[in-house]
C-alpha cells in the first residue's frame, strides 16, 4: 500500500509495504543469513559443543577424568589422547570436558546474580528516578571504581574459596554494568512518546512498568548478559587459576592451567589447550553477542 | 572553570569516602565474624595463635559498637594508618609502597602498548581503503578481549622464553623483563583502546560536519587526522580511568604469571591468608588511582572540547 | 525568465543528461534517480521539488560526488562548465567541491565541526584550494562571514559553533560555500531546520548570491520556497522528472497530475477558504491566568508558559501557533493536565479540573486524548496495531475490543493491518493509528499536538482531511497545535499566536490572517512560504 492514494500509476522508489513472510519463505531466509555468516554458525556449533559437555560431559568424553595411567604421564597430544595426558597420566580432553560444567555452572550462577541484582537496581532507579536513583547511582558509580577482579577478591578474602564463592564473587563484580544499561534503557523508555502516550490513555504504571518497559529494554540487557557471560568465563578461571575456586582433583579450567604450569617448559600442551578451550568458547559466546546486538538494532 | 574543578574535586573524595564505606562493608562486616577469618590463616597461612587472636582484638576494637568501629577505622585511614598484615605484622601502607615500584614499571609499559597498538590500530583499520584489511584488522581486538590474560602470559613466555630464548620469564631485572609482562598486561587494554576509537572515529566521519569538509573539498588525511580524530578522542579519553584501574588489577595475574614481585603478587598473598587489612589497603589503592587518574581527564577535556570549557553540555 | 530553446550548451553551467543512481542495498538495488535531465544556466536559481524518496537529495549528492559509499552513478553525464563529473576520481573531484561547486547543508547545528573556530572553518575552504595561506585566510574569513550577514564578523570568526544561534550558524555554511566564489550553490533544504522568521531571512542572504551571478540548485520539499525563490521548478517524484518549467506556469498551470496535487497540497499556496463559522456553543475547555514555571539549576527559572487565557468551544477547532519555545505545547499538556499547572485555573465542561488527582484524573483520560507530533515515536514498537488501538480500552477494563476493527476503518486503514507492527507502517499510516487510539474512548477533547508536522505535504492533506471529518461526525473539539501559519489556516475556527510563553492575540481564522493586530503576527505571516506567488 503506498503513501499517496491519488497517484495516476507512476513507478515511486519508496519502500512498498511487504507481505509478511511464509514459514517455508521464513526458513529459507534463516538459512540464507546463516550461510552469509560463517562466523556465527561456527560460534553456534562450539556453543552447543560446550553446553554438551557441561550437561552431558559423557558424551563427549566417556572417560574418569580423576583416573590416570602413570607410565602414560606427560605424552603429547596423539590419536589415544587428545588433548595429551598430564603429569599423572590424566587424559587431557577428558578433564577438559569435565571441566566444562564446573566453569559453565559458575559462569551460569555470576551471570544470574548480576542480571537479576543488577537489573532491579538499574530499574528502580530509571523507572522511580529522584533520589532513589541518585544513591543507587552514586553506589554503581563506587563499585565502577573499583576493578572488577579486585572487588572479586576482596569478596572472596571476606567469604573463603570454592567455585561457589568464587561465582558470587564474580557476579557481584559485574552488577554495576548491568544497573547501568538497564538504567539507561529504562529512562529512555520511561521519557518516549509512547510510555507518554500510554499514561495519556489512563494505563497505570505497574501495567505500563510490564508491558512497554520491561519487554522494550529486554533487548540491550539480553545483548550484554550474553556478553557477560564470555567475560564471566574469563573472570572465573583467571581466579581459579590463581587458586581460589574449587580445589584438586576439579579439572576446573583455569585450574588445569594452573597446573600445566609447572610443566610449561617441556610439555605446552597443558597450558596451551585449555587456555584454547576457554578462549574459543569466549570468542564463540562474543560472536553471538554482536549478532544479537546487531539485530537488535535493526529492530528497532 | 574553576567551579567545574572543584565540582569534580569533591566527587573525586566523595568517590574515595564511598570506596572505603564499600570495602569496609564487604571486608569487616561481610563475614559474620572477621577475627575468625583472619585467624583461619586461609589457604596457604598459618592459622594464629590465641595470644595473636588477642592482639588483634584489642588492635580492631571489634567489641565495640558498629559504627564506632566504622569511625575509628575511617578517622585512622584519613591519617594514614590503613593497619598491619595479619601475616607479617607490616604497616599495609609501608607494605603498597615497598610493592608499587616495580608494579609501576610494568603499569607505564603496559599503558604505553595499549595506547599506541590500540591507537595505531584504531586509525589504520579507518584510514585503509581495503575492506578485507579493514574487517582483519577489526576482528584483532575482539580476539585479544576473549583470550584469558594469565594465559597469553603463559604463552608468550612458552614461545619467548622457553622456546626462542629471547627474554626471560620470570624476575624483574633489567629492561627485558618488562617487556613480555608490559605486552600481555597492555593487550587487553589495548584491544579496548582500539575498539573504542575505532568505532567513535566511524561515528565521527559519519557527522554532518565532516561531510561539509569533505564538500569543501578537503583530503582524506586531513579528513581524519585534522577533523575526526579530534573529535573521536573525546570518548576514547573517557575510558582511560577504567583503563588505569585495569592495569592495575591486572597486575595480580601478570606478576603471578611472570613471578615478579609487586602490588599483584602482595594482593594474591593477602588473599590466600584472608588478610583482611592489606586487601583493603590494596582495594583502596586502586581506586585512589581510577579516581586520581579520571580527574586529570577531567582536566584534559575542557582543553580538547570548547563545549567543555565554557560548560555547555556537548551533545552526543 | 524562460530560456529560448534552441541555446547553445555553452550557455548552460550544469548540464545533467539521463542521469540513473542507484544503492545497493541487501538482496538487490534501489534506483533512486532515473534518467534525469536537467540544466541550470549562469546565474540562475532553479528549485528542485520533491517528497521524500523523490531522489531530490540524492540528484545533489551526485552533482557534487558525495553520494554515500553503496550509491553509484549507473548511467548518464554531469558536466559543469562543459567538464564531466562523472567518473572523476575522488582525488580529481576535490578541486571542484568547494571551489566550481559550494554545498549549503540542511541542519545547520550539526554541520559546523564543534571543535574548530568558526573563522577557521570559513578559511579552511581557501587553505585547501591553495587561494589563501594561514594568515590571509584568517582575513577573508572575517570578509565572508559579513558578507554572509553575520553581525560582528570580526568576534564571532574567533568563536565556536555552538555559542552561535541556528540562524547565524546557517549563515557560517553559507559562508564556507561562497568562499572560494564557486560557479554553483547546492542548496539542500537549506532552511528546513530553521524558524520561519528566520528561514526568511537565510533565503534572502541566499537571494543575494544570485545577483553576484552564482547559479544555484534549490533542494527543497516546499513549493512554497521554490515558488518565492526559484526561476524554474522541476517536480521530482520516484527518483524521475514529473514535469519542470519557469516557476510562474508550473504554479498556475500545472500539466501532469501529481504536480497539481503538490500545489493543491501546500499550505501556502492554498486560496484562503472561505471564513469558518466559529461555534457559539457552550464552551468545553475554559482556561484563565494559566502559568507554568520549570525551575532550572542555580535558582532561577523558566516560565514556560505565562498567563494564558481562552475558551474553546464545543465542535471548535482552536489553533495554537508559534516558533520553538513559544510554550503551545507545553500549554496543551497542562489543558490535558499531564503536567500541573503553576498557577492558574483550567475548567474541562464546567469542572474545576486544575488540581485533578488520582481516580478522577484517570477519568479525566477518557474524555481528553492526544495525537502526537512523531508517529515514530508515540506507538510502542513492540505492540501490533491492535493492541495499540485497544490499549485504552484496556486500561479502563473494557473487555469488548471489536471497537477496534470499526475503528481502524474510521480512519481509513485497511483491516490487514491489524496484526502488523509500527515499523511496517509509513509516517501517515502510523499517525492514522495514532488518531483511532485516540479516538477508541470517544473523547470530547482531542489535543492534536503538531500532528501533520513529521509528515509529507501530501500526506499532510489526507490526515487534515480526515480530523476536520471526524469533528463533522462526531462533534469534537480540537485544540490544534503548530508552528505552520498556513496548516493552522486550513483546519482552524479560530487561532491563537504565542511566543515566549505569552498569548499575543486570539482571533477567527481569516480575521487574523487578512487583519493581524499584533507586529509578531504580521511578521510570521509574512515568512509563510509562498506568499508572493500564491494565488491573489
Amino acid at each position: 500500500m503506498t503513501e499517496l492514494l491519488i497517484r495516476t500509476g507512476e513507478p515511486t522508489a519508496s519502500v512498498v509495504l511487504p507481505e509478511p513472510p511464509t514459514r517455508r519463505e521464513r526458513v529459507r531466509l534463516l538459512l540464507r543469513f546463516l550461510g552469509r555468516r560463517p562466523g556465527l554458525v561456527v560460534a553456534a556449533v562450539v556453543v552447543v559443543l560446550v553446553v554438551l559437555a557441561a550437561f552431558a560431559p559423557g558424551v563427549l568424553a566417556p572417560g574418569d577424568p580423576t583416573i590416570g595411567v602413570v607410565a602414560e604421564k606427560l605424552r603429547p597430544p596423539s590419536g589415544a589422547h587428545w588433548f595429551g595426558t598430564d603429569h599423572l597420566g590424566r587424559d587431557l580432553f577428558t578433564r577438559v570436558v569435565h571441566g566444562a560444567s564446573l566453569s559453565l555452572q559458575a559462569t551460569l550462577l555470576a551471570v544470574a546474580v548480576a542480571l537479576v541484582v543488577g537489573g532491579l537496581v538499574g530499574l528502580l532507579a530509571g523507572f522511580v528516578g529522584r533520589w532513589v536513583d541518585e544513591v543507587l547511582m552514586r553506589v554503581v558509580d563506587v563499585l565502577l571504581s573499583i576493578p572488577a577482579i579486585l572487588l572479586s577478591l576482596a569478596l572472596i578474602t571476606a567469604m573463603g574459596y570454592g567455585i561457589t564463592k568464587v561465582a558470587i564473587a564474580v557476579g557481584v563484580a559485574s552488577v554495576a554494568n548491568f544497573a547501568r544499561v538497564m538504567r539507561a534503557e529504562t529512562l529512555r523508555i520511561r521519557r518516549s512518546t509512547y510510555v507518554e502516550a500510554a499514561r495519556a490513555v489512563g494505563t497505570r504504571w505497574y501495567v505500563t512498568l510490564w508491558k512497554h518497559v520491561l519487554p522494550n529494554a529486554a533487548g540491550p540487557v539480553v545483548v550484554l548478559a550474553v556478553l557477560e557471560f564470555g567475560l564471566a568465563i574469563l573472570a572465573v578461571s583467571s581466579l581459579s587459576f590463581l587458586g581460589y575456586g574449587a580445589p584438586p582433583p576439579a579439572p576446573e579450567w583455569g585450574a588445569l592451567i594452573a597446573e600445566g604450569r609447572n610443566y610449561l617448559a617441556t610439555s605446552w600442551w597443558l597450558c596451551a589447550l585449555p587456555g584454547l578451550t576457554i578462549a574459543a568458547t569466549v570468542l564463540s559466546v562474543n560472536r553471538i553477542s554482536r549478532a544479537l546486538d546487531g539485530e537488535g538494532r535493526r529492530g528497532r | 572553570m574553576s567551579r567545574y574543578l572543584l565540582r569534580r574535586l569533591c566527587t573525586a573524595v566523595a568517590v574515595l569516602w564511598a570506596a572505603y564505606t564499600v570495602t569496609f562493608v564487604v571486608l569487616w562486616l561481610l563475614p559474620g565474624d572477621p577475627i575468625t577469618t583472619m585467624a583461619s590463616g586461609g589457604l596457604d597461612g598459618e592459622p594464629l595463635g590465641p595470644a595473636a587472636i588477642e592482639a588483634l582484638k584489642a588492635r580492631y576494637g571489634f567489641d565495640r559498637p558498629l559504627l564506632v568501629q566504622y569511625g575509628s577505622h575511617l578517622w585512622a585511614a584519613l591519617h594514614g594508618d590503613l593497619g598491619s598484615s595479619i601475616q607479617t605484622g607490616q604497616d599495609v601502607r609501608a607494605a603498597i609502597g615497598e610493592a608499587l615500584p616495580p608494579t609501576i614499571q610494568i603499569a607505564l609499559g603496559g599503558l604505553l602498548v595499549a595506547v599506541v597498538l590500540g591507537s595505531a590500530l584504531a586509525l589504520a583499520a579507518t584510514a585503509t581503503r581495503l575492506r578485507w584489511l579493514r574487517q582483519v584488522l577489526m576482528a584483532l581486538p575482539s580476539l585479544a578481549v576473549s583470550l584469558p590474560v594469565f594465559w597469553v602470559g603463559l604463552m608468550l613466555v612458552q614461545i619467548f622464553s622457553f622456546g626462542l630464548h629471547l627474554l626471560p620469564s620470570v624476575g624483574a631485572k633489567g629492561v627485558e623483563a618488562l617487556v613480555l609482562p608490559s605486552i600481555t598486561l597492555g593487550l587487553p587494554m589495548g584491544a579496548l583502546i582500539a575498539q573504542v576509537l575505532a568505532k567513535s572515529l566511524d561515528q565521527v566521519l559519519d557527522e554532518p560536519y565532516v561531510q561539509t569538509a569533505r564538500a569543501k573539498g578537503v583530503g582524506r588525511s586531513v579528513l581524519l587526522l585534522g577533523h575526526a580524530l579530534q573529535n573521536a578522542a573525546l570518548p576514547a579519553l573517557t575510558v582511560l580511568g577504567y583503563v588505569a584501574g585495569n592495569l592495575l588489577a591486572g597486575t595480580v595475574v601478570v606478576e603471578t604469571v611472570f613471578t615478579r614481585p609487586g602490588l599483584g603478587r602482595l594482593a594474591v598473598q593477602a588473599v590466600g591468608v584472608q588478610d583482611i587489612p592489606v586487601v583493603q589497603g590494596i582495594v583502596l589503592f586502586a581506586s585512589l588511582v581510577f579516581v586520581l587518574v579520571n580527574l586529570l581527564v577531567d582536566l584534559l577535556y575542557p582543553v580538547l572540547d570548547p563545549r567543555i570549557a565554557k560548560g555547555v553540555p556537548a551533545v552526543a | 525568465m524562460s530560456e529560448p530553446a534552441s541555446e547553445t550548451s555553452a550557455r548552460r553551467l550544469l548540464e545533467i543528461t539521463d542521469l540513473d543512481v542507484s544503492y545497493r542495498v541487501a538482496g538487490g538495488r534501489i534506483d533512486a534517480v532515473q534518467r534525469v535531465s536537467l540544466s541550470v544556466a549562469p546565474g540562475e536559481v532553479v528549485a528542485v521539488v520533491g517528497e521524500s524518496g523523490s531522489g531530490k537529495s540524492t540528484l545533489a549528492q551526485a552533482v557534487i560526488g558525495l553520494l554515500p559509499g553503496t550509491g553509484t552513478v549507473t548511467g548518464g553525464s554531469i558536466r559543469l562548465g562543459g567538464k564531466e563529473l562523472t567518473g572523476l576520481s575522488d582525488k580529481a573531484f576535490r578541486s571542484v567541491r568547494g571551489r566550481r561547486i559550494g554545498l549549503v547543508p540542511q541542519d545547520p547545528t550539526v554541520s559546523l565541526n564543534p571543535v574548530h573556530t568558526v573563522g577557521r572553518q570559513v578559511g579552511e575552504v581557501l587553505r585547501t584550494h591553495g587561494l589563501a595561506d594561514r594568515r590571509t585566510a584568517a582575513v577573508r574569513a572575517v570578509e565572508l562571514l559579513g558578507r554572509a550577514g553575520l553581525p560582528d564578523p570580526q568576534v564571532r570568526a574567533g568563536q565556536y559553533p555552538h555559542e552561535l544561534s541556528g540562524g547565524m550558524r546557517q549563515r557560517v555554511l553559507i559562508a564556507v560555500a561562497t568562499a572560494a566564489d564557486p560557479e554553483l550553490v547546492i542548496a539542500d533544504e537549506p532552511t528546513s531546520a530553521l524558524d520561519a522568521t528566520v528561514q526568511r531571512r537565510i533565503l534572502d542572504q541566499l537571494d543575494a548570491l544570485r545577483a553576484e551571478g552564482t547559479a544555484m540548485l534549490l533542494i527543497t520539499h516546499d513549493l512554497g520556497v521554490a515558488a518565492d525563490r526559484a526561476d524554474r521548478v522541476v517536480v521530482m517524484s520516484g527518483g524521475r522528472i514529473v514535469e519542470e518549467g519557469p516557476v510562474e506556469r508550473i504554479l498556475r498551470e500545472p500539466t501532469q497530475a501529481y504536480t497539481r496535487t503538490l500545489v493543491a497540497a501546500a499550505p501556502g499556496l492554498a486560496a484562503p477558504v472561505t471564513p469558518r463559522r466559529v461555534p457559539t456553543t457552550a464552551p468545553l475547555v475554559q482556561v484563565t491566568g494559566l502559568t507554568k514555571e520549570f525551575p532550572l539549576p542555580g535558582r532561577r527559572s523558566l516560565r514556560a508558559v505565562e498567563d494564558v487565557s481562552f475558551t474553546i468551544a464545543r465542535g471548535e477547532t482552536l489553533g495554537l501557533v508559534g516558533e520553538s519555545g513559544s510554550g503551545k505545547s507545553t500549554t496543551a499538556r497542562l489543558v490535558l493536565r499531564l503536567a500541573d499547572p503553576t498557577a492558574g485555573e483550567i475548567r474541562f465542561d464546567g469542572a474545576d479540573i486544575t488540581g485533578l488527582r488520582g481516580k478522577a484524573w484517570r477519568e479525566l483520560r477518557r474524555r481528553a486524548q492526544v495525537v502526537y507530533q512523531n508517529p515514530y515515536a508515540s506507538l510502542d514498537p513492540r505492540y501490533s496495531v491492535r493492541e495499540v488501538i485497544a490499549e485504552p480500552l484496556r486500561a479502563f477494563g473494557v473487555t469488548d475490543h471489536s471497537r477496534v476493527g470499526e475503528l481502524l476503518s474510521r480512519v481509513a486503514l485497511p483491516s490487514a493491518l491489524l496484526d502488523r507492527r509500527p515499523v511496517e507502517l509509513s509516517g501517515g499510516q502510523r499517525q492514522r493509528v495514532a488518531i483511532a487510539r485516540a479516538l477508541a474512548l470517544s473523547p470530547d477533547l482531542m489535543v492534536c499536538d503538531e500532528p501533520v508536522s513529521a509528515l509529507d505535504v501530501s500526506v499532510q492533506a489526507q490526515v487534515l482531511d480526515l480530523l476536520e471529518e471526524l469533528q463533522r461526525e462526531q462533534g469534537l473539539t480540537y485544540l490544534f497545535i503548530s508552528h505552520d501559519l498556513a496548516v493552522v489556516r486550513r483546519i482552524a475556527h479560530r487561532v491563537g499566536v504565542m511566543r515566549a510563553g505569552r498569548l499575543l492575540e486570539l482571533r477567527p481564522t481569516e480575521e487574523l490572517f487578512t487583519d493581524p493586530h499584533h507586529e509578531y503576527t504580521t511578521e510570521l505571516l509574512a515568512a509563510i512560504a509562498g506568499a508572493r506567488v500564491g494565488a491573489s
